[in-house]
């Protein structure tokens, strides 16, 4: 697989706080990263530089071959879309909510639409105010709101924390799909290292902004490099 | 009667322009400002909230100091023109309509906004979208300055100068009939000026009342 992303030195400092320091991170296309870390690794502010929300103070990143400008064309930036953990809707019907992104590219395909309610399950609500939905159900149509633009990478911010058994599941099996039907390139990230370990290719652990460990999946649990990577797997870590 | 009907029109006229064009400069910087606050944003909103209760008075006699006849804007000629009423409208106005937006467009879930921006929104698409989410605190904005433009009397005196059948308006007419004791009158003035206050609330919360949800 060919890389997507490379960044390589790559630093974002808030004031004078260093919140994200990468060496070294190349993302392959159609890969399925997970990303663990405690609360406060850096975890986020790194999905939003790859989201291409924020630029690096310092740096290079590098997106399908080409170095990604301060401030990144439209064009790139409509190639990769997040789902947050708390789904921010729009206080319109869930139709709308999904074909909002749509809509910004002056598309207006309700058969999308219509699909991508249909995948997340819930056609039968297509006209209901998006935000008096149940948890769950939010998050499946934030869910389906970041499908049906048919992105080249999908972003998750701990999509399912806070979620029952059945939505957790139901979201699981989206993203899996999502991977293999279309090649989606998928950071997924999560406090959760079950999870992690159910979906991803590779995993790699943040630390304090910088990324400690990054393993296939397998080797990253069976064998860790780094005491702290086991540290964290077996619930030993103090932070 | 022509008379009468031609001072609520002219009340309308005056307001609603001020409010029409306080709103089309005043929405957008106050969604600016909220959503890209600039180094001195501290600054500029106190400017902001310290003229949202400038005196009317103080601002008529600004606009009067800059269109008399030995003013810098003189050469216009707008004194005692609805013209002049609606430009020390607007400045009355301006700060309300920013203020009060830039309130309303904070009080949007910043997350919605890194939402809009993944989901591939341009900045004028980010900036419409938290607007409308905005709107029923943009209503409110909107209402509060109608609601000052449409009982205000010492600005528009001042640069209107209360002119029979060219300015002169249904507050500046309340003052004129009170002062020349015909009470009945500026009391049936005051009601219609509360009728037509009511009226624009009803519409606007209405039209918020439409789109919400």
């Amino acid at each position: 697989m060919a890389d997507l992303y490379q960044l390589a030195n790559l630093q974002k400092i808030y004031l004078d706080r260093t919140v994200v320091t990468i060496d070294s991170l190349s993302i392959q296309r159609g890969e399925f990263l997970a990303i663990v870390g405690p609360s406060g690794a850096g975890k986020s502010t790194l999905l939003r530089l790859l989201n291409f929300l924020e630029a690096p103070t310092s740096g290079h990143l590098t997106f399908d071959g080409q170095p990604v400008p301060s401030a990144p064309p439209l064009s790139l930036v409509r190639r990769v879309t997040t789902v947050f953990q708390r789904p921010a809707l729009l206080s319109r019907s869930v139709r709308e909510n999904v074909a909002f992104g749509l809509r910004l590219r002056g598309l207006h395909p309700d058969g999308a639409v219509t699909q991508a309610l249909e995948r997340v399950g819930l056609s039968g609500l297509g006209t209901v105010t998006a935000t008096t939905l149940s948890g769950g159900e939010m998050q499946r149509v934030a869910l389906a709101r970041a499908l049906v633009l048919n992105p080249d990478v999908l972003l998750l911010d701990e999509p399912t924390a806070n979620l029952d058994p059945y939505n957790v599941n139901l979201i699981e099996t989206l993203v899996r799909e999502e991977t293999s039907r279309r090649g989606t390139t998928i950071v997924f990230v999560t406090h959760n290292v079950f999870q992690a370990r159910r979906l991803a290719h590779r995993v790699g652990l943040m630390l304090n902004g910088a990324l400690i460990e990054l393993a296939p999946t397998v080797d990253f649990f069976d064998s860790p490099r780094d005491p702290r990577t086991a540290a964290f797997i077996n619930g030993e870590m103090v932070y | 009667m022509a008379n009468f009907s031609s001072i609520v029109l002219l009340s309308l006229y005056v307001s609603g322009s001020a409010l029409l064009i306080a709103s089309l400069i005043g929405l957008p910087i106050g969604a600016s400002l909220a959503l890209k606050p600039p180094r001195a944003h501290k600054i500029i909103e106190l400017i902001i909230y310290t003229g949202m209760g400038l005196p009317p008075v103080v601002v008529g006699l600004f606009v009067y100091m800059l269109i008399s006849r030995s003013g810098p804007l003189g050469w216009l000629g707008w004194l005692f023109t609805p013209t002049a009423m609606i430009a020390a409208q607007v400045i009355i106005a301006l700060p309300l309509v920013i203020g009060l937006t830039l309130t309303a467009v904070q009080s949007v879930d910043p997350q919605l906004r890194l939402q809009v921006r993944s989901l591939g929104a341009s900045p004028a698409q980010v900036m419409r979208t938290i607007l409308w989410e905005a709107r029923l605190g943009v209503v409110a904005a909107l209402l509060t300055a109608y609601g000052r433009l449409a009982a205000e009397v010492g600005a528009v005196m001042l640069v209107g100068g209360n002119i029979q059948s060219s300015t002169r308006v249904l507050t500046t007419s309340i003052v004129l009939e009170t002062r020349q004791g015909n009470f009945e009158l500026a009391l049936a003035l005051g009601g219609v000026l509360i009728v037509l206050t009511f009226m624009a609330n009803f519409f606007l919360v209405r039209l918020s009342g439409q789109t919400r949800g």
